[in-house]
């Protein structure tokens, strides 16, 4: 038995919007259940990641609570998932509630005005801006100023370059290709060109990343409903079913003791996914990866079994993830080209390509989708498949 | 009947680490010393844990509220999961135990280790002198409604809900004070308990009003401490060391407003619902329960959820309670057996699934209930937030 | 032009058991919890050994030598005043190579800096705390 998406919304994204977090959410709300063929009487649950938190400027301006009284609805179960696997962990336990029968439609959200806070004056995601002292996991990294989780990924880009031979190029690959997806979608925010000269010549952030190896903060909602099996045919469109989930985590919760620090918590949630179909890798037609930051594609790529440890230079120097690609991946643009939805906007692409409504991106007869989520330890993976 | 998911769960393992007012140890070892014992009691290793859930995940901002989180502990233990979980928007403090029940559900863990760790009492003597709010610091969220009137403490928000409830009920200070002395009277039967020396009538009246009507002997005690549990599939517990303990039915819904200022009823706060959800997954009847572990973050707590769960009618908790016989020990409901969070120290209704067990597996020693009971009932509280489960041995 | 201060590093909480890894720098001594039972370093700090399952853990003087296995130079000012680059490194004691430790490489250029290559602690004092910081071993 398994859980479904049945339909997906998105508010109009953009930078330094000025709009509230709540408008967003309603825009993106209102396309979601349209797209499904529900009215929010339907929604009987709701769920986010990571809940309403204040630490980081416009992260996560929206909780379960206020999002409920807003939209009116009237739900019999609700969850934030901060400590989860990754920003996918709310549709998998979204899925738990209605295979469990504590809802039938559940309402997924995720809203970001980190654009417009940070333009406010307020700084960009600086863990622990603003208290005395710093706790929890962040207490061994900010004090010598690892800031940022672009100096986090900074770290791992630079051992797996120096193991595997990955270069700027391939990684300037990854941001050109997203681009390209991008200006054939019109809900992207970054819709100019971009070449490899422009990408090379961009500024340092946190070496090897450049400015463009970087995810773009945005203001933006993403809403995605999930049903329980009898609950998700006869909607309006075709039932993405939920093939697969992976959530493991064999190492350590952290970005700095990881055993390898050439792959992620994604090889370990993968691998998990994959025991739970009779799908291959090679079946797949389309997919989403978790790019905060570009480095983390390749890495995705290797976590998702498409090619071995080491590997992914060779189907990003090939032209396998984009347009026109064997495995295309991002289609939309991505967070680096579309902007930081924080792994939603990515789903919702995801299911665009399967019911086919793509556009220009269109990939021919996407039935099968891989969705990776997460950087660092946290990771969530899921295979979505077309009835 | 419907079969709902819960049913395939159970409750195979419990542990608890020292409690105090003060540790000589950190929250994370309070933490470990509680796993280790929980995966101990039910014959399991270390490496049959495949998911963690807890509620509500690390708050690094020295409260104490929640110290550790789902991180901080899989590496301490370097536990390796199917599924992990730690999150404060949910179902109140059971809302880890329901992630747990959908993991199992899903096919992703056979073993789930469900914890709740708090340092308040080292957290009180330090930077949160109260619990609220922190001097020079803007509040944010549900409180920053409450934050300009001096509302330092969940004591005074909850007076306010009390002190409808003694309106509308009619109840006398001589009543709620039974649930006091009941939870006293019984902490004094557990060695682990924070305060044993029993308390009478007179002691309670004569306790400091913190915000009318709500006394000192009203609310729970701040302490550092640890409790765990081991939420197992059923097919998985049935050869583990101890008798599974099933979940019967939970109760996690929310048809009412989630606001701490503008929920529906605040007088019952926002359980009624919660418990007939429960029953409604449930043959069972308030009947065939034999023991009870009600939220009692304040006693007052306790007196709505004998009457959500229908053990009373509403606002006769007080007729319910006089004279304290019916809740008492060898009384027909036994209510808080352990001590509850008044007496043996504020674990945020895990010490109580923990007691409940206890019980359940008549490992209670001298607070033993007579009549090897096999069914408990069990809640969570305050504000909008709520869950209960109905718990039985077999 | 005004001239901005540079920030003042960041500062853990600490409890019992980061205390003495953040303080032990007074005596100029790396300390990090070590199993008394088996001789496994276990870090970030915890009494209780995942190895051997000893609750006999605790902080024990290190050589205070290790190895970079990775680093990334920092550009972007991340708070005003902050001075870039630097260099972020994850340096593996030479007691044992899963103990990581999470620090700043000072005193050389950041374009020396390798993979592998050979750094020694030293401690920056802030208010009571004392944060190791590593920098490349010199000489022979």
């Amino acid at each position: 038995m398994k859980a479904a998406i049945t339909g997906t919304g998105l508010s109009d994204l953009g930078r330094n919007t000025g709009r509230p977090a709540m408008a967003h959410l309603a825009q993106a709300a209102r396309r979601a259940l349209a797209a499904a063929g529900l009215d929010r009487n339907d929604i009987d649950g709701i769920c986010t990641y990571p809940g309403k938190t204040d630490g980081s400027p416009g992260q996560s301006p929206l909780g379960t609570g206020e999002v409920r009284a807003a939209l009116g609805l009237q739900t019999r179960w609700h969850c934030a998932v901060p400590d989860g696997p990754s920003q996918m962990a709310p549709i998998m336990v979204a899925a738990m509630a209605v295979l469990t029968g504590q809802a039938r439609h559940v309402l997924c959200f995720r809203a970001l005005t980190e654009s417009s806070s940070q333009s406010a004056g307020r700084r960009a995601s600086i863990p622990g801006a603003g208290s005395a002292r710093i706790g929890g996991w962040l207490s061994w990294l900010v004090p010598n100023n690892a800031m940022s989780a672009s100096n986090w990924a900074g770290w791992m880009a630079t051992r797996y370059c120096h193991e595997f031979g990955l270069t700027r190029e391939h990684l300037g690959m990854v941001a050109v290709g997203q681009r390209a997806f991008a200006l054939q979608n019109p809900a992207a925010v970054m819709r100019k060109p971009l070449g490899m000269d422009e990408y090379l010549a961009a500024r340092m952030i946190s070496s090897p990343l450049c400015l463009f190896d970087c995810d773009v903060p945005i203001d933006g909602a993403s809403v995605i409903i999930v049903s329980a099996p009898d609950a998700a045919r006869d909607r309006t469109r075709a039932p993405l079913w939920i093939e697969a989930m992976g959530a493991a985590l064999r190492g350590p919760e952290t970005w700095d003791q990881r055993a390898d620090l050439t792959t992620m918590g994604a090889h370990d949630a993968a691998a998990d996914m994959w025991l739970r179909t009779d799908f291959k890798p090679a079946d797949l037609d389309v997919l989403a990866l978790y790019d905060g930051f570009s480095i983390f594609v390749p890495l995705w790529l290797e976590a998702v079994g498409l090619c071995g440890h080491g590997e992914a230079k060779d189907l990003i120097a090939a032209g396998a993830i984009g347009p026109g690609g064997r495995y295309p991946v991002n289609t939309g643009g991505g967070q680096l080209s579309a902007g930081r939805l924080h792994g939603f906007g990515l789903i919702h692409e995801a299911c665009i390509q399967l019911w086919g409504e793509g556009g220009n991106r269109q990939v021919d007869g996407a039935r099968l989708a891989a969705c990776g989520t997460g950087g660092g330890f946290i990771a969530g993976s899921m295979l979505l498949l077309r009835d | 009947m419907k079969r709902f998911a819960e049913k395939d769960c159970a409750i195979t393992g419990v542990g608890m680490s020292e409690v105090s007012r003060g540790s000589a140890k950190s929250a994370l070892e309070l933490t470990v010393d509680a796993c280790l014992e929980a995966i101990a009691d039910a014959g399991l290793k270390r490496g049959e844990i495949d998911g963690i859930a807890t509620w509500p995940g690390e708050r690094a901002d020295g409260s104490g509220f929640s110290p550790v989180g789902s991180a901080a502990l899989q590496d301490a233990l370097r536990l390796e999961v199917n599924w992990y979980a730690g999150g404060g928007e949910a179902p109140g403090q059971y809302g880890a135990v329901f992630n747990a029940i959908g993991a199992i559900a899903a096919g992703l863990c056979r073993h789930v280790l469900v914890f709740r760790t708090m340092y308040e009492a080292t957290a009180r003597k330090t930077a949160f002198a109260n619990a609220l709010i922190r001097a020079g610091e803007r509040q944010a969220g549900p409180f920053a409604w409450y934050a300009p009137y001096h509302t330092y403490a969940a004591a005074l928000q909850q007076a306010l809900f009390f002190n409808l409830y003694v309106h509308k009920s009619g109840i006398r200070p001589e009543q709620v004070g039974q649930i006091a002395i009941n939870q006293r009277r019984n902490a004094g039967l557990n060695p682990r308990a924070i305060y044993r020396t029993a308390i009478t009538i007179e002691d309670y009246l004569a306790s400091p009003v913190i915000a009318t009507p709500l006394r000192l002997y009203d609310c729970d005690v701040p302490i550092d401490g640890a409790a765990a549990i081991v939420v197992s599939r059923l097919d998985g517990a049935r050869d583990l060391r101890n008798p599974p303990i099933r979940i019967e039915a939970i109760g996690s819904s929310m048809e009412y407003r989630n606001s701490w200022t503008q929920l529906d009823a605040l007088d019952t706060q926002a359980q009624p619902r919660v418990a007939e959800m429960m029953w409604s997954r449930t043959q069972l009847t308030t009947a065939d329960v034999d023991i009870a572990q009600l939220y009692d973050g304040f006693s007052f707590h306790t007196l709505n959820w004998l009457e959500n769960f229908g053990f009373c009618e509403r606002y006769g908790a007080k007729d319910f309670i006089e004279g304290g016989k019916r809740i008492a020990l060898d009384g027909e409901l036994p209510v808080n057996t352990g001590g509850g969070a008044l007496s043996a120290g504020r674990l945020h209704a895990y010490g109580a699934v923990h007691e409940a067990c206890t019980q359940l597996w008549g490992k209670a020693g001298a607070r033993q209930v007579a009549g090897d009971p096999k069914v408990c009932a069990t809640s969570t509280a305050g504000g909008p937030l709520a869950g209960c489960m109905l718990l039985v041995r077999g | 032009m005004t001239d901005v201060r540079p920030p003042p590093r960041a500062l853990p909480v600490v409890d019992k058991d980061s205390r003495t890894f953040w303080t032990s720098g007074r005596d100029g001594i790396l300390a990090i919890h070590r199993c008394k039972q088996c001789a496994y370093y276990v870090h970030p700090p915890v009494p209780f050994c995942p190895r051997c399952e000893s609750r006999e853990v605790a902080p024990e003087a290190v050589s205070g030598r290790g190895t970079v296995v990775t680093f990334t130079v920092n550009h972007k000012q991340w708070v005003p005043g902050l001075p870039v680059p630097y260099v972020l490194a994850l340096v593996a004691i030479a007691e044992q190579d899963d103990v990581r430790l999470v620090t700043n490489i000072t005193d050389c250029d950041p374009g020396e800096v390798g993979f592998g290559m050979a750094v020694e602690v030293w401690f920056e004092p802030v208010e009571e705390l004392w944060v190791p910081l590593f920098r490349p071993v010199r000489g022979s």
